[in-house]
């Protein structure tokens, strides 16, 4: 499923499959897919459960492997990494926001976000200006204190969106960001996640189930069966 | 690994009464291990202070039976003799039978010359050959009833029975800390007199002129007395107090078999915490894994999580350990002339402690390594 409208692929999977193992029965998920996602698109995923969105978003961020077929993100064929080389890859390039955030608990609001920038060479205070510069993108530089059972659900995905994006990586996947958030504040995550793409050109690679998710994306794919339908193209979300 | 210690150091603490209890049993059985050790380092340490220069001659039969004491100059006269002195167990009460120190009647006129590492005044050792009922004691024993010179001290004979009066004359300070000084000495005479001129002792000591030639001396004088009514054993000052000590069978190996024993349930216990913390934060793991934080590192942050509980443990186990005895000048009832934990026992706790942090931490590190971020993030609880 190639992206004709935009420039060149920051994504690229080809002849992609994956087959799961339960035991001894194998469960495929996808089988010889496609996709081009282009640099700054923003991408919606959609389709029934098990449909295998999901497991595309693991491997494009390359926390899962293909059971067969080539993953090239942002230049990298993920096919060739080994864990450490994998593990530096996802510091480097991807951003990952979770339906149950994932937050770690003991940690404050400032402490989580600052969690991928001890992977980096940057000091003491280099890191908190960067923390404090993306928990004022995210409208929450006054709970930089709160730990994550003192912020609502909302103040949560922001933190966990921040977190995301504090190393400044070039791909945000987001699994069903809005799934646990009463309507107004998944309008605010997505608003947010929006924006993220439009004035920070981050490319968003999200799974949703919510229409009105998927209505802020470029474009929209269902998956079926382990196959990519487009279901929408937008040029403005 | 010290950026990441602030997150090492919360998740520590994440359940507080569960560290708390593993970090406290660390503590009672590395007290626990820092006492049974310090057992075997005091016992050392007065072998150590015995002296190769002198040998102990007494009964070959056994310690209880006592030698005539007129074998002194026959020994004074042997090849390779400076200078004999004799001595006699008493096993006084003072007080009670919880009081027990060691007294020993001694040769008023040549006893103290034998021992130059107490220092005494020459006026002390004066008295102490004048007067019949003169005493002197150790500096720790005075420490410990706060006797001084002029005090009266009264003991209740077991062997030797009667009410015994003595007077100190002296307090003797040890050359050097590692020297038992919880003792009582007494004037020989007084005892000679009082059971009517019996003319017995418990033991010859014998200064040598050359320590090296021990071996032979020690010979010749069992060889001197061989096929008389009363043979002698005679041996080394260490070898003689090895005697005492192996009466109480081989402690070392019980004292070891305890520490070991104790060592592999805290292990467990330890284990077991570490495990539970580590299952706990599955999530988590898998969440720091996505983030980039390598395999590598994630096993760090577990190993060293498991080493800040067990070395905290180690730390406070070893220090309460030198403190309580320290504080305490124990010295189980006497036994031991000095019960100080030393550097040796604590390093070795901390090794301990060590040893345990990484035994608890390798199976959830390695867990964590292996982790399938994938699955691990469908993990819930």
């Amino acid at each position: 499923m190639e992206n004709l409208a935009a420039g060149p692929p920051i994504i690229t999977l080809r002849g992609v499959s994956k087959t799961y193992r339960r035991d001894t029965i194998a469960v495929p998920v996808l089988a010889a897919l496609d996709l081009d996602v282009a640099a700054g698109e923003f991408l919606a995923l959609m389709g029934p459960s098990g449909s295998g969105k999901s497991t595309i978003l693991n491997l494009v961020s390359g926390i899962d492997t293909p059971t067969a077929g080539r993953v090239v993100v942002a230049g990298v064929d993920l096919g060739g990494l080994d864990n450490a080389a994998l593990a530096a890859f996802r510091a480097r390039h991807v951003g990952f926001i979770f339906q149950s955030y994932n937050l770690i608990p003991v940690l404050t609001a400032f402490q989580n976000v600052e969690l991928p920038l001890l992977l980096t060479a940057l000091d003491r205070r280099e890191r908190r200006q960067h923390v404090l510069d993306v928990l004022e993108v995210v409208g929450l530089n006054d709970r930089s204190d709160h730990f994550p059972r003192q912020l609502s659900g909302g103040q949560e995905q922001r933190v966990a969106i921040a977190r995301a994006i504090v190393s400044d990586p070039s791909l945000l996947v987001a699994d069903e960001p809005t799934g646990d958030l009463d309507a107004a504040s998944a309008a605010e995550i997505l608003d947010l996640i929006g924006r993220l793409n439009r004035e920070f050109g981050k490319t968003v690679v999200m799974v949703t189930h919510d229409p009105r998710a998927a209505e802020r994306a470029h474009r929209v794919l269902h998956l079926d069966k382990g196959v990519l339908v487009e279901a929408v193209r937008r040029e403005q979300p | 690994m010290t950026r990441y210690l602030p997150y090492i150091l919360r998740n520590t603490l994440r359940n507080k009464r569960r560290t708390a209890l593993t970090v406290l049993s660390i503590v009672i059985s590395l007290f626990l291990f820092c006492t049974l050790r310090t057992v075997i380092t005091s016992l050392a340490a007065s072998l150590e202070s015995a002296s190769s220069a002198r040998l102990i001659t007494r009964r070959s039969t056994s310690l209880t039976f006592m030698l005539p004491v007129s074998y002194r100059d026959r020994l004074a006269q042997i090849p390779g003799v400076e200078d004999a002195s004799w001595m006699t167990w008493f096993g006084g009460i003072y007080i009670d039978e919880r009081n027990f120190f060691a007294q020993f009647a001694v040769d008023p006129q040549r006893y103290l010359e034998l021992y130059p590492e107490y220092r005494l005044t020459p006026e002390e050792k004066d008295v102490f050959r004048r007067e019949r009922t003169a005493c002197i004691v150790g500096e720790k024993l005075a420490r410990k009833y706060g006797f001084g010179v002029g005090d009266r001290i009264t003991l209740r004979g077991t062997i030797f029975e009667g009410v015994w009066d003595f007077t100190v004359c002296g307090v003797a300070y040890p050359a050097t800390p590692d020297l038992d000084t919880n003792w009582l000495l007494f004037n020989g005479e007084y005892l000679n007199q009082r059971m009517g001129d019996f003319g017995q002792v418990g033991a010859f000591v014998l200064k040598l002129d050359d320590p090296a030639r021990a071996g032979d001396v020690a010979r010749i004088v069992d060889a001197t007395f061989a096929n008389s009514a009363a043979e002698t054993k005679t041996e080394t000052e260490k070898a003689f107090q090895m005697g005492f000590i192996s009466m109480l069978g081989n402690i070392q190996a019980v004292i070891y078999a305890l520490g070991s024993a104790i060592v592999i349930a805290i292990g467990l216990v330890s284990m077991n915490t570490m495990m539970m913390a580590a299952r706990e934060r599955t999530r988590e793991i898998a969440v720091l894994k996505a983030l980039g934080f390598t395999d590598r590192t994630v096993v760090g942050l577990v190993l060293v999580e498991s080493l800040l509980i067990t070395l905290a443990g180690g730390l406070l186990g070893a220090g309460l350990a030198r403190l309580v005895f320290g504080l305490t000048d124990f010295t189980a009832g006497g036994f031991f002339p000095s019960f100080t934990v030393t550097d040796g026992t604590v390093a070795q706790a901390l090794g301990i402690a060590l040893f345990l942090g990484v035994v608890s931490g390798v199976a959830p590190a390695w867990n964590a390594a292996r982790l399938h971020i994938v699955d691990a993030l469908r993990h819930t609880g």
